[in-house]
């Protein structure tokens, strides 16, 4: 049966000669979809050649992450072009695979594509990438976008049920909130198995026969999962660091005798406060009390502006002020950061909206009013 | 083992014992071990750590199960009172492209 499929050009990369794939000609019927012709200039360079199978093509990817695939990464961790970090959907293989070898589907988020395809070294598998719009699994199968529909729909648009002999689909866990399997067999025949949560697992349940160990099964929250986000949380964080800056500088008018070390007092505060929200907050989540996210901000925020007043030595008005700003910030961001977790359930996180909103805006507004208060009359 | 419990965690997470049919298939795709089986019934053995994923109650071949599914993000769900919509997490435009 593997006879059926002939590498066609390969990369140095691989170790096979061949044509570069730029050489092969367009196949029928459908240039977009992977799994029929050649990528053109869409093929990125972890496209390291060709499957040929008669008039159809699949493209080959490497497993092994380049200089450009990491820097890329490591930019969509710091926001730059996340939107755009895709691979085009469609069908893949890697290694040399065969009718019988295993598909694996995945999003088509390139940093979630890249985790799966290089724990791939020496397996032959096809690679079903689904169209999420450039979302990881969980998140868009949350959305429906890594979805029943679409699944269905990338399984008979790029004619797998031709190309592997078997019927099983081999989808990440994660997928399930999207993807009911059984509605799937009914309407490719193709039985959906649930993989383990991370890629990193892939090798090991493919050689213990497709089954998951315990630990495979669960969503894990540890420290590096937690500050995962942290980098890009800081960078879209500017407008609130400039915000800090701003109310900072104005909380030292009128810029009397020794105006720049007030102002650098108050600004110390402010942007330790969002430092705090933004990389403390996720590293001692569960080191904080309380389960809910605002209240642990708010310990946090208020802990930090007490330590900062006193050692920054401010005047007990404008330190009090501050530190209710301080507060009401980290338990604000606190509460964001539901959004980032792996445990958080909508019931819950509605509880918390209706009950920290208005109590955080309240606790801004004297915040700000007391530090203000504390420059006019001087306390 | 850290504590990932979080308020009202698995608050409306059903699941009918006399629908269900005991194959083991929410067990199979939950992310947080919530359910287990027990003579051939679902039950629900860790309520704290359900996150309403709704994984389950997709599922289901019985319907056995029911939750109500969405995001447990506090901005998501800001900015669909904000919108007057359900909650959604395309934050940073409208174009449905972020998570």
């Amino acid at each position: 049966m593997a006879s059926r499929f002939t590498p066609l050009a390969g990369s140095s990369r691989t170790g096979t000669a061949g044509l570069s794939p730029s050489v092969l000609p367009r196949a029928t019927p459908d240039p977009d979809l992977p799994g029929f012709a050649s990528l053109g200039n869409r093929a990125g360079p972890w496209v390291s050649g060709y499957l040929a199978s008669g008039t159809r093509s699949v493209a080959l990817v490497s497993t092994r992450l380049t200089l450009r695939d990491r820097f890329g990464n490591l930019g969509v961790r710091l926001g730059v072009r996340r939107n755009r970090h895709r691979v085009t959907a469609g069908l893949y293989a890697v290694g040399a695979p065969n009718p019988a070898s295993p598909v694996l589907v995945t999003s088509n988020y390139k940093l979630t594509f890249d985790s799966l395809r290089k724990e791939l070294a020496g397996i032959d598998a096809w690679i079903l990438v689904l169209d999420t719009r450039g979302v990881n699994v969980w998140c868009a199968a949350g959305k429906g976008t890594f979805g029943t529909s679409e699944l269905v729909a990338k399984v008979s648009g790029t004619r797998l049920g031709e190309v592997v002999e078997h019927r099983e689909l081999i989808l990440p866990k994660l997928g399930a909130p999207g993807v009911a399997a059984r509605e799937v067999r009914l309407r490719t025949g193709f039985r959906v198995l649930w993989g383990p949560v991370l890629a990193a697992d892939i090798r090991a349940y493919l050689s213990a026969g497709k089954r998951k160990t315990a630990g495979m099964s669960v969503v894990r929250f540890g420290l590096r999962d937690r500050l995962t986000l942290a980098p890009i949380e800081l960078v879209h964080s500017w407008p609130v660091a400039l915000a800090a800056l701003a109310l900072g500088l104005l909380l030292a008018a009128p810029w009397g005798a020794g105006w720049m070390d007030q102002a650098l007092a108050a600004t110390v505060l402010l942007e330790g406060a969002l430092l705090l929200a933004t990389l403390g907050f996720p590293a001692l989540l569960f080191v904080l009390p309380f389960r809910a996210f605002a209240p642990k901000g708010a310990v946090l925020g208020a802990v930090w502006g007490c330590i900062a007043s006193l050692a920054l030595g401010l005047p007990w008005g404008l330190g009090t002020g501050l530190t209710l700003v301080s507060t009401a910030g980290t338990a604000w961001i606190g509460l964001n950061f539901t959004g980032s977790t792996t445990y958080t359930s909508p019931t819950g996180a509605l509880l918390e909206v209706e009950r920290s909103l208005w109590p955080c805006i309240a606790t801004l507004a004297l915040g700000l009013g007391i530090s203000v208060l504390s420059r006019i009359i001087g306390f | 083992m850290l504590n990932t419990s979080y308020v009202l965690n698995g608050t409306s997470l059903v699941i009918d014992e006399a629908a269900c049919v005991g194959c083991g298939d929410c067990l199979d795709v939950c992310p947080h071990a919530v359910i287990a089986l027990d003579g051939g019934k679902a039950w629900v053995a860790d309520r704290g750590a359900c996150m309403e994923c709704g994984a389950c109650a997709r599922n289901c071949p019985v319907r056995a199960i029911t939750v109500k599914a969405g995001v447990g993000c506090a901005a998501a769900i800001i900015q669909g009172k904000l919108r007057g919509t359900a909650p959604s997490c395309d934050c940073d435009s409208g174009s449905g492209d972020c998570c």
